[in-house]
C-alpha cells in the first residue's frame, strides 16, 4: 500500500503554547484514519496543518513524497480537501456551491456531474435548491459533495457530525463510508470513540498535542476504553 | 445677549465657546447620573478641540501671508493625522496605518488636485485648505468605517472564508463578500449626506458663505459641489482601503492572519 501523506515531526506553537507536538505518522492511500483524543488534544489543529490552513512551526508534510511547501497552496488545497466542523455553505443554490471549487481552476461542472456528486451524498434532485432551505445534515452533505467536486486525493474531515442531530449524524456517516469505499483517502477527526470504531480503518490517539498511540482500531480503542 | 457683553470679536468668540462647552459638560453630567462616565473624556475633548482649532486659526493667519506651497504642507500633515486616527479603529488589522495613509492620500489627494486643476476649488490658500480639510476628514471617516466593518465582517465569517480557501480559492475571492459589504457600509454616511442635502441639514459651508454675503443660490450650488466631491473622495478612499486591506489579512502561504 503506497503512502499518500507523511507527517514528519509536525509541530505548531501559538503564543508560546505547543498545540501540536512533534507528530510523525503516515496516511496510506485508501486509508480512513481516525484521529481521536479529548478536547484540546490538538486534533483539529493537526488537521488544519495538513492543507496549510495553518503553518507548522517546524516539521513538514509530504504529499505523495513531495514536501507540501513546494506545492502551490491552492493546488495543495484542491488535492487535500477539507470538510469543516460546521457546514459553511455559500449563498445561492446547491449547484452554485458544488461549482465553486472547480470554477477556481477555470472548470465548469456539467449538470450531470453535479447530479452524480449529489447522488453520492444522498441528495439527488437538490441541485436547484436554495441553501437557505437545507437542514444542518443536508448542508453538511452539500459540503462533502462540494469538497469532492475538486476530486481531492485526501479528504480531511474535522468532526463533521459534531454539530448535527443523531439522524443527520448517521446520514453523514453513511456518506463518509461510501466515499471511503470509493477509494478516497480520508482523515477523520472525532471525539466520538464509537464513531471512530464504526468508520475508521486505523486510529491515531492524541493527548496534549502529542501522538500517544497509532494502530488498528481495536488495538488503540480497546486500550483507550480500558484507560477511561 | 453675549454680543452686548463682549463687543470685541475675539472675546465674543471665547464667550460663545464657553457657553457651548457648558452645554457639553451638562450632557456629560446627565450621562454620569445614568452611570455612563464620559465627563472627563468630554472635558479633555473640549479642551483639546478648542486648542487644536485655535492653533489652526493661528496657522491660517500665518499662511495667508505665506507662500502658496504651505497649503500643500498643511494638507499633507492633515493626511498623516487622518491616517493615524483612522488606523486606531482597526488595531488588530495588520498594516492598518499604511493602508489608511495611502487610501486617504490617494482618495482625497486625487480629488483635491483634480478639482483644483479644473477650477472647482479655488487654488488660494484660504479656499483650498478649508475645502481640502473637509474632503480629507470625510475620507478619514469613510476609511475608519471600512476598516472597522471589514475587521468585524472577517471575524464573524472566518468559517466561510476558510471554507473557500480550503476549496483552493484565491484569498481575494475568499473575502470578496466581506469586501463588498465593508465598501457599501462605509459609504452610507457620504451617500446619506448627498441624499439629504438641504432636506435634513444645511451644511456649515453654505451657512458661512451666506453669512459672509455670497448669493444664497451660489452658496447652495457650491455646497452641492463640496458634498459631491466628498462623496467622490470617500468612494475612492474606501475602494482603495478595501483593496489594500484584503491582501494584508493573509500570509504569503494564503492563511488568514487576522487574530482569532
Amino acid at each position: 500500500m503506497s503512502i499518500l501523506l507523511q507527517l514528519e515531526h509536525l509541530t505548531r506553537t501559538v503564543n508560546g503554547k505547543t498545540i501540536v507536538n512533534d507528530i510523525s505518522l503516515d496516511v496510506n492511500a485508501g486509508d480512513l484514519l481516525g484521529i481521536v483524543g479529548p478536547s484540546g488534544a490538538g486534533k483539529s489543529s493537526l488537521l488544519r496543518l495538513l492543507n496549510r490552513l495553518d503553518e507548522p512551526t517546524s516539521g513538514t508534510v509530504l504529499l505523495e513524497g513531495k514536501d507540501y511547501r513546494e506545492i502551490p497552496t491552492r493546488e495543495l488545497r484542491r488535492r487535500v480537501g477539507m470538510v469543516m466542523q460546521r457546514p459553511f455553505v455559500f449563498p445561492g443554490t446547491v449547484a452554485d456551491n458544488l461549482r465553486f471549487g472547480p470554477q477556481q481552476q477555470g472548470r465548469t461542472l456539467s449538470d450531470d456531474e453535479i447530479e452524480q456528486l449529489l447522488r453520492g451524498v444522498g441528495l439527488a434532485g437538490y441541485a436547484a435548491e436554495d441553501v437557505g432551505h437545507l437542514s444542518g445534515g443536508e448542508a453538511q452533505r452539500v459540503c462533502f459533495a462540494r469538497a469532492l467536486a475538486n476530486q481531492p486525493k485526501v479528504l480531511l474531515l474535522d468532526e463533521p457530525t459534531s454539530a448535527l442531530d443523531e439522524a443527520a449524524k448517521f446520514d453523514v456517516e453513511a456518506v463518509i463510508r461510501k466515499v471511503s469505499e470509493q477509494g478516497v483517502t480520508s482523515v477523520l477527526v472525532t471525539h466520538d470513540l464509537q464513531q471512530a470504531r464504526r468508520l475508521a480503518m486505523r486510529v491515531a490517539q492524541l493527548q496534549a498535542g502529542k501522538l500517544v498511540r497509532i494502530g488498528n482500531v481495536s488495538e488503540v480503542l480497546n486500550v483507550e476504553t480500558s484507560l477511561s | 445677549m453675549l454680543k452686548h457683553l463682549f463687543p470685541n470679536q475675539l472675546a465674543l468668540g471665547f464667550a460663545q465657546a464657553g457657553v457651548t462647552a457648558v452645554l457639553a459638560i451638562v450632557v456629560g453630567l446627565v450621562a454620569r447620573k445614568r452611570g455612563i462616565h464620559i465627563e472627563w473624556e468630554t472635558v479633555v475633548a473640549l479642551i483639546r478641540g478648542l486648542a487644536q482649532i485655535v492653533a489652526v486659526g493661528f496657522i491660517l493667519v500665518l499662511m495667508l501671508r505665506g507662500p502658496q506651497w504651505t497649503s500643500g504642507f498643511m494638507l499633507g500633515a492633515m493626511v498623516i493625522a487622518a491616517g493615524t486616527t483612522s488606523a486606531r479603529r482597526a488595531k488588530k488589522v495588520p498594516g492598518s496605518f499604511e493602508v489608511s495613509f495611502w487610501s486617504i492620500l490617494v482618495g482625497s489627494g486625487s480629488v483635491i488636485a483634480l478639482m483644483t486643476w479644473a477650477g472647482v476649488i479655488d487654488g488660494a490658500i484660504t479656499s483650498i485648505v478649508p475645502v481640502g480639510s473637509m474632503v480629507i476628514a470625510n475620507s478619514m471617516n469613510t476609511n475608519a468605517l471600512a476598516l472597522e466593518r471589514f475587521r468585524s465582517e472577517v471575524e464573524s465569517h472566518i468559517g466561510e472564508i476558510e471554507s473557500a480557501l480550503a476549496l483552493g480559492a484565491a484569498p481575494e475571492i475568499s473575502v470578496s463578500p466581506e469586501v463588498q459589504r465593508s465598501f457599501s457600509a462605509s459609504l452610507i454616511p457620504a451617500l446619506n449626506n448627498l441624499r439629504s442635502l438641504g432636506l435634513v441639514w444645511i451644511p456649515g459651508l453654505m451657512a458661512g458663505m451666506v453669512l459672509s454675503g455670497s448669493s444664497p443660490l451660489y452658496a447652495a450650488i457650491y455646497q452641492f459641489v463640496v458634498i459631491a466631491m466628498i462623496f467622490g473622495s470617500s468612494g475612492l478612499t474606501s475602494l482603495l482601503c478595501t483593496s489594500l486591506i484584503r491582501k494584508r489579512i493573509f500570509t504569503v502561504a494564503e492563511q488568514l492572519a487576522i487574530a482569532r
